[in-house]
């Protein structure tokens, strides 16, 4: 005889609940399955900051197909921090195609700055003080680097996370952009 | 009615064979074939298509000799939950015994489905040379082969009409299998390589489209760029269902106005998918064609936030089929509740997976849609939360479901207002809904929910549970009350051997049943294997332990037991235990 619960089809009486969507759950004598399975800590719906790090995880649930888990593998999120701003931003390497089209995506993420044509470059300006940004990127090894000197694929690989530096700081680098060297305006600089 | 019945048997054998030939589904068939013995071989001589729902049940030999004419085989191999890895990889459910035998026999083989197999490449080139007249391969969360055996298919199948890959896990090997179909094969209608990881041959695959003039179905990989789609479109107007690959690409270039271009000559394209890797600014392509989509399939997208998902489906006026992410949030929901009058099937996927802690939806996009789509029937909803004044709200709604599938993302989880289990929510859907035949519950759910369900749920077919249900009398309710039931699966719930053994008779009646994490002890399940031949009781051990060691009072971790014909299977593995 497997054992029985004496309530009458309401609730188990040792199940603390708080908030809704908030459970706290307690091991009991009684099997009630997922309560003695897992002791876990649920956030509720406002999502606190942090994650309580001993989750653990049941076995096949959710339901997800295990096809289904690994597409989700297939975003590629990466912290954008701009100088003088005080919160980061995320940006999905993977749905962007190009260098240019990266662009693009932190003009619109970042909307402080705006895409000017500088001696035929594309760069990124704060409108407000005319003060340029150069994109540079944390590798895997941890070395910092200037966006756009490895082909897109692998600078999509390797990046940890991206900067936006002023360029008054990005002294050394080489200038503002990887080619205005050889690629000197008629007027020059 | 005497006299009737005297005539129809006096009739010629062709007769007969005539009139079954109208008879398309294989339970229309089984019941025939009930009816005396002239009709059973006069309908297993014409049976061409074959429905083996548990490749255990039955011996390939044993279906061949009772339909030597079959032309067609659809197989099922793995159980339900190995979709949720809840069983072992090599558990079992191969084809190449099957494959074997057919060659043996025969057989004229033509067609083949397969779901939850393991496929080698040797089957694959068995197929590939035994069966020339081999027309359609369609392979649905399987396994065990590479590109190396679809090379064989595409190179020797030369009237090949159908290759449908569906959500498996294949072996890259690199070795251009798309490159293979010669030039001589023009007859290709459906194809499908989605779930494929590796590049293919884009010149290739172009003029393979080219060629193939009676193309109706293509699924692309992610390694297909937008240009190259671009380019595919244009030689194929006449598509009917397309699966993009990667959808991704500047929107501001010439390539993707073409694309705009090319898609707007796609008049005939009603069913929609892929966006493996999509950019939500390249959506707007799409835009032209949404009018005329029955069946939308967005859930391979977690990159597309809500406002642009409703920016797409809004112009999907004849959408009858919908699978999206939770990322489109219950006012996304509700656009398509709007928009979407003919809806009848919607699937909502879990976005989260690793419970980061994103958005997901709650009854009100649910309630939304059961509002507005009154011809809904089937639905899979991955939920934060449910309420029983929602649920009861939707049974109302929508008494036509026959497919219904709720998923609350913490298992155990009360009704969010009244703190209460589900029950009531749940008996309101199996009350109202008179022709459910699927049914997944969860959420906080006691005994009463099975009491419900057995009394009103009586063309169910497929039960789902977990972590739910107080005693044994819940899974008697079900089994005494679904007198249709033909698969039970049931995982971390309370119910054991009294549950187990108080109807042994009903599994014969079923396909299978499946307990993991139960109250079910060892001494039971040889009890029941004792007492029922006919059935094969199977325990998963995962722990090393040797048979003779255990004791019949200690709890079996996973049991599968399922219905056959042919005795305990002698390809079980050593930690599949037949008792």
């Amino acid at each position: 005889m497997s054992p029985e619960s004496e309530t009458s089809g309401g609730l188990k009486t040792e199940l603390t609940l708080g908030l809704p969507g908030e459970l706290q759950v307690q091991k009991s004598g009684i099997k009630r399955g997922f309560c003695e399975v897992v002791d876990l800590k649920l956030v509720n719906n406002s999502k606190s900051e942090s994650q309580p790090s001993s989750k653990t995880q049941v076995v096949g649930w959710p339901p997800v197909r295990s096809y289904m888990k690994n597409l989700v593998r297939n975003c590629k999120y990466v912290k954008v921090a701009v100088d003088g701003a005080p919160y980061l931003r995320k940006i999905d390497l993977e749905i962007h195609s190009s260098y240019q089209d990266l662009l693009t995506g932190m003009g619109d993420l970042f909307t402080c700055l705006t895409i000017c044509n500088v001696l035929n470059e594309r760069k990124l300006m704060d409108s407000a003080n005319g003060e340029e940004y150069v994109p540079t990127y944390e590798d895997k090894d941890g070395d910092w680097m200037l966006v756009g000197d490895v082909p897109w694929k692998m600078f999509v690989e390797s990046c940890k996370r991206v900067r936006l530096m002023k360029s008054s700081e990005a002294i050394g680098l080489g200038a503002a952009a990887p080619s205005t060297p050889s690629k000197g305006s008629s007027t020059g600089c | 009615m005497h006299s009737f019945h005297s005539m129809l048997n006096y009739f010629p054998e062709e007769v007969l064979e005539h009139i079954f030939d109208f008879l398309t589904s294989h339970r229309d068939r089984n019941a025939v074939s009930l009816v005396c013995k002239s009709w059973y071989a006069v309908e297993r001589f014409s049976r061409e298509k074959v429905f083996v729902g548990n490749c255990y049940a039955i011996s390939p030999e044993r279906l061949i000799a009772r339909f030597p004419r079959v032309r067609s085989l659809t197989l099922k191999g793995k159980p339900h939950f190995a979709d949720f890895n809840l069983v072992p990889n090599d558990w079992g459910g191969y084809v190449q015994p099957w494959i074997e035998s057919i060659v043996r026999g025969r057989v004229n083989l033509e067609e083949l489905r397969l779901k939850r197999m393991l496929v080698s490449d040797e089957s694959l080139e068995l197929l590939a040379t035994f069966f020339p007249n081999f027309k359609s391969l369609v392979l649905v969360s399987c396994e065990g082969f590479t590109t190396d055996g679809l090379a064989a298919i595409a190179s020797n199948c030369r009237f090949l009409r159908e290759l449908d890959l569906q959500e498996n896990e294949v072996e890259d090997r690199r070795g251009q299998w798309l490159s293979c179909f010669p030039d001589s094969c023009t007859s290709l209608v459906s194809l499908n390589f989605t779930c494929l990881k590796g590049e293919v041959n884009l010149a290739s695959l172009e003029r393979l489209v080219a060629r193939c003039r009676n193309l109706r179905s293509l699924r692309v990989n992610n390694a297909v760029p937008l240009d190259a789609l671009q380019r595919i479109l244009a030689q194929a107007p006449q598509l009917v269902d397309l699966g993009t690959g990667s959808f991704v690409h500047d929107p501001d270039t010439e390539s993707y106005n073409k694309l705009e271009t090319s898609m707007q000559k796609c008049t005939s394209i009603t069913s929609l998918s892929g966006f493996l890797d999509v950019s939500a600014r390249c959506l707007p392509a799409v835009y032209p064609i949404c009018g005329q989509l029955t069946s939308l399939n967005l859930s391979y997208a977690p990159g597309i936030y809500s406002d642009e998902l409703v920016k797409l489906i809004c112009y999907c006026n004849r959408l009858e089929r919908l699978l999206v992410l939770d990322t489109i949030g219950d006012k996304g929901l509700g656009v398509v509740a709007s928009s979407c009058k003919e809806l009848q099937e919607l699937r909502v996927f879990l976005s989260d997976v690793y419970g980061i802690g994103n958005t997901a939806v709650t009854e009100e996009g649910l309630v939304a849609i059961s509002a507005g789509c009154p011809k809904l029937n089937s639905i899979l909803y991955f939920c934060q939360q449910m309420t029983n004044e929602a649920l009861i709200m939707v049974a109302k709604n929508c008494p036509n479901f026959i497919r219904f599938r709720l998923c609350t993302l913490n298992p155990t989880v009360p009704d969010a207002i009244t703190m209460q289990p589900l029950d009531e929510g749940f008996g309101a859907i199996v009350k109202s809904c008179k022709d459910l035949k699927r049914l997944s519950i969860s959420g906080l759910l006691t005994d009463q929910v099975f009491l419900y369900i057995g009394r009103y749920a009586k063309q169910l077919e497929m039960l789902s549970i977990a972590f739910a249900g107080d005693s044994d009398k819940g899974m008697l309710s079900v089994l005494n009350g679904c007198k249709k039931l033909k698969k039970l699966e049931i995982r971390d719930c309370p119910f054991g051997n009294v549950a187990l053994l108080a109807d042994m008779g009903k599994y014969e009646t079923m396909r299978s049943l499946w307990m993991s994490s139960c109250e079910v002890t060892f001494g039971a399940c040889k009890t029941l294997a004792q007492k029922m031949p006919r059935l094969n009781v199977e325990i998963i051990n995962e722990n090393d332990q040797i048979e003779a060691s255990v004791d019949d009072k200690q709890k079996v971790e996973k049991m599968y037991l399922y219905r056959t014909l042919v005795g305990p299977r002698k390809d079980a593995p050593g930690f599949v235990w037949t008792l």
